[in-house]
């Protein structure tokens, strides 16, 4: 009796099999883009989803895609839902992807796995599983240009000049605003050991995912505790909130650091108010570049894109591009070292493996002073590179410091545990068996 | 014509009270098990990992919940907890015992559940309705807090998420990323049927009748020497072992990896709807519940960009998206207007109907 609903699936199979995969032309490059435009996260995902989207159709328009080979773009709606966000790398993996880019934690940890039996790379910026940057653990796991731990790392450190260096901070109290969730607490073990070394004070002010837009209750023991500093890891609808709670409570907005997750339109919810609160950024806002001007010119002059002019040169914009122009130099890299035009998943790793987005490489690109150099490799899929602080003026961010780099020696301890530890967990994780390729 | 139940005689009592009186009914049955196994050898690797392995296994946590809700009477939205506990289970014992076969394990994580869901389900005894529902949210965050809040749990895993580890039976991978989805599938379908198949038994039986007059009218069955309060946790142990079972091959033999979130409320919800939408107290209505919600949108996803694009009209990810929240919302508005006992009762008119046919009475 139970079983007969089977019979629709088998009804479904025999529509599949002619539907679900249009055939793309051989001498293309598919490229998924996993977005999400719609559910509680749209306001971040949108601008991102644009920005990806627009770059890389900047490339087809202008230059005909990439060495010559067009570039298929197909953009897959995730939502942020790990359900649908699987559900989306199963109807690409046919298509065979050079590289999917989940955009979402909770999508990137089912797919570490199956990224080497699948042979498609996971580009995961900046976010996922930190320990993914071991190059020789994860050989198909890219997640430049650095990890929470740096990003960590390098708000304290800035933290400790501003004071006057980083003994200055004992007896200080800092404050840690986070999602309950792994992303917010994977830098608590890192600040606690920074803690005991360094001899300041933590305090700790979990956010549970249901209530990230309701903090009174966390800024209101903030206001009991007055910590010396806020470290914010939040994202979403969480930041927003944020800033405005510490705007209405009063919090010193100039003490009130986050990472690189918050955009525009959460620091505009503060109002005039959230002058001075500062995040860290690697990459540059505006549109003050040839390659972004061109993005203007090919695409959304020409009504390719879904992005209202306004918002492109918007921070999670260019994020988008920034994430992008890594898709597109690993395809790249990988034409140059293999010497085919219509690259494979296989080949896009090594490319990746090789990215050397110098200065005079951004220059190139049209991206000069974009960003700070990149250079990944077979055993560093991250590059830790520094990232540098803004400030949010009241109407746009304000670049206020040199790139600052990371506490590498305290990090590497974190990372290398954390990778064994995940390698160790999952018995029978496979032995790296791809070979390095000579630095070019 | 062909599906009549003239000419079956039934000479025995057994044959008589079976669940399945007719030859048709068996047949039907049979040729769907055959239908749903050949799938695996026929099927592309899409179709079994995306549609089939979830669509069994929402319909096992619906089936449990359907047991708690449908036949007992009792509302909870604690389910998504209820997998949680299962999932959690299930990766402590396989990486305590790797030694002992997996499916061995993903059975007894059900159990874990079915303690932890008997104890939340302790205050149905003395509240029902919608006090009960508030009770089992409570479950659902405190068994959410715990799965954040206890790194045990995750054997202090720095990223906090749930990987499935390399598990083989018969010396072929069955569980990790090296498991084909071909494997997977023929594995959750059997733990489906086999669950199914008992579930089917229960709610038939001596148990599935207690509970059924639990839901009826508590007061009459306890005059009757039904005891409340066993029937009752029972109904909410059994319902959780289903769930439990389910959150387990949800996380291990679906997702492959998996963080806390995946059990929210949201979760719950969902299982609940299908329950609705496919019929209270129905096994085969959580079969239809599932596709409905889950299927159907994923069809959606493929036949509207297929429909549109020969009219010229190209459309973004996203308003698919919005257009599949539409549709299904507009169907399950529909289905629920013309017949509001769910897709099960619609069913069974139509076979009532085939009875009969091709004469009207």
């Amino acid at each position: 009796m139970s079983f007969r609903t089977l019979s629709l699936g088998l009804a479904v199979a025999t529509m599949l099999g002619g539907t679900a995969l249009p055939a793309f032309a051989q001498d293309s490059i598919y490229v998924p883009l996993f977005t999400y435009r719609t559910g509680p996260f749209a306001g971040s995902g949108t601008p991102i989803a644009d920005g990806m989207h627009d770059y890389l159709r900047m490339l087809n328009e202008r230059d005909g895609g990439i060495g010559g080979v067009k570039l298929a773009l197909e953009e897959c709606e995730t939502g942020y839902d790990t359900k649908k966000g699987v559900e989306c790398y199963e109807s690409v993996k046919g298509k065979s992807p050079v590289v999917v880019n989940p955009w979402s934690t909770g999508i990137t940890l089912p797919l570490i796995p199956r990224a080497s039996v699948d042979k498609i790379p996971i580009l995961s910026m900046a976010y996922g599983l930190s320990a993914s940057a071991r190059g020789d653990i994860f050989p198909w796991v890219f997640n430049p240009p650095a990890t929470y731990w740096d990003g960590l790392s390098m708000i304290i450190k800035y933290i400790g000049e501003k004071e006057g260096g980083l003994d200055k901070l004992k007896g200080k109290k800092i404050g840690f605003l986070h999602l309950d969730a792994s992303f917010g607490k994977e830098p608590i073990p890192l600040l606690q050991e920074l803690s005991k070394e360094l001899g300041f004070e933590v305090a700790l002010y979990p956010v549970a995912a249901q209530d990230m837009q309701n903090q009174s209750s966390q800024w209101l023991s903030a206001r009991r505790d007055r910590p010396d500093y806020m470290i914010m890891w939040g994202w979403g609808s969480m930041n927003g909130a944020a800033v405005k709670e510490a705007v209405r409570s009063g919090y010193p907005m100039d003490k009130f650091y986050s990472v690189w997750w918050p955009g525009e339109d959460d620091a505009k919810s503060g109002g005039a108010g959230a002058k001075g609160f500062k995040m860290l950024n690697w990459h540059a806002v505006g549109t003050n570049f040839p390659a972004i001007q061109d993005i203007q010119k090919h695409v959304v002059d020409k009504g390719f894109s879904k992005a209202p002019k306004d918002k492109v040169g918007e921070l999670l914009y260019n994020r988008g591009v920034y994430n992008s122009l890594l898709i597109a130099e690993g395809i790249a890299t990988a034409q140059k070292l293999t010497g085919k035009k219509a690259v494979t998943g296989e080949d896009v790793r090594r490319g990746m493996e090789n990215i050397k987005l110098d200065p005079a490489r951004l220059k190139e690109l049209g991206l000069e002073g974009f960003t700070d150099q990149l250079v990944l490799s077979c055993a560093d899929h991250n590059g830790h590179r520094a990232a540098f602080m803004q400030e949010w003026d009241g109407t746009k961010w304000v670049k206020i410091s040199n790139p600052i780099e990371p506490m590498t020696d305290r990090v590497k301890g974190q990372l290398d545990a954390a990778a064994k530890d995940y390698a160790e967990k999952n018995a029978g994780w496979p032995k790296r068996t791809e070979a390095c390729d000579k630095a070019s | 014509m062909l599906y009549r139940e003239a000419g079956q005689f039934k000479t025995n009592y057994v044959a008589d009270s079976a669940i399945f009186p007719l030859r048709e009914d068996r047949i039907g049955l049979t040729l769907i098990i055959l239908a749903a196994y050949a799938l695996a050898f026929l099927g592309n690797s899409f179709l079994l990992q995306a549609v089939m392995i979830p669509f069994l296994v929402f319909s096992l946590a619906a089936i449990g919940l359907n047991i708690l809700t449908g036949y007992t009477g009792l509302l909870s939205l604690g389910t998504g907890a209820f997998m949680g506990v299962g999932a959690y289970a299930c990766y402590k014992l396989m990486t305590a015992f790797p030694d002992v076969n997996v499916i061995v394990w993903i059975f007894a994580s059900g159990f874990f559940s079915a303690a932890i869901g008997a104890l939340f389900g302790l205050p149905s005894l003395r509240i029902k309705g919608f006090y009960l529902a508030v009770a089992t949210l409570a479950a659902q965050f405190f068994l959410q807090w715990c799965f954040i809040r206890i790194p045990w749990l995750v054997n202090y895993n720095v990223s906090g998420a749930l990987d499935a580890p390399l598990r083989t039976l018969f010396g072929i991978p069955i569980m990790g990323p090296n498991a084909t989805p071909q494997t997977r599938y023929l594995v959750v379908l059997t733990i489906v049927i086999v669950l199914t198949w008992l579930a089917s038994n229960l709610v038939h039986g001596r148990i599935g009748r207690m509970w059924i007059a639990i839901r009826d009218m508590d007061l009459a069955a306890e005059l009757m020497g039904i005891r409340p309060l066993q029937t009752k946790l029972l109904a909410f142990a059994v319902s959780s072992y289903y769930c439990g079972v389910a959150g387990a091959l949800l996380v291990f033999l679906w997702y492959g990896g998996a963080e806390y979130d995946v059990f929210n409320i949201n979760q719950s919800f969902f299982i609940l709807f299908m329950v609705i939408i496919g019929g209270l107290g129905s096994l085969i209505g959580s079969f239809f519940g599932a596709a409905l919600i889950f299927i159907l949108p994923i069809i959606l996803g493929i036949v509207l960009p297929a429909i549109l694009s020969p009219f010229g009209i190209s459309v973004g990810a996203d308003v698919i998206e919005h257009l599949r929240f539409m549709i299904v919302g507009a169907l399950i508005i529909f289905f629920l207007i013309v017949e509001p006992h769910g897709l099960a009762r619609l069913w069974q008119i139509g076979k009532q109907k085939l009875l009969v046919w091709p004469f009207p009475y």
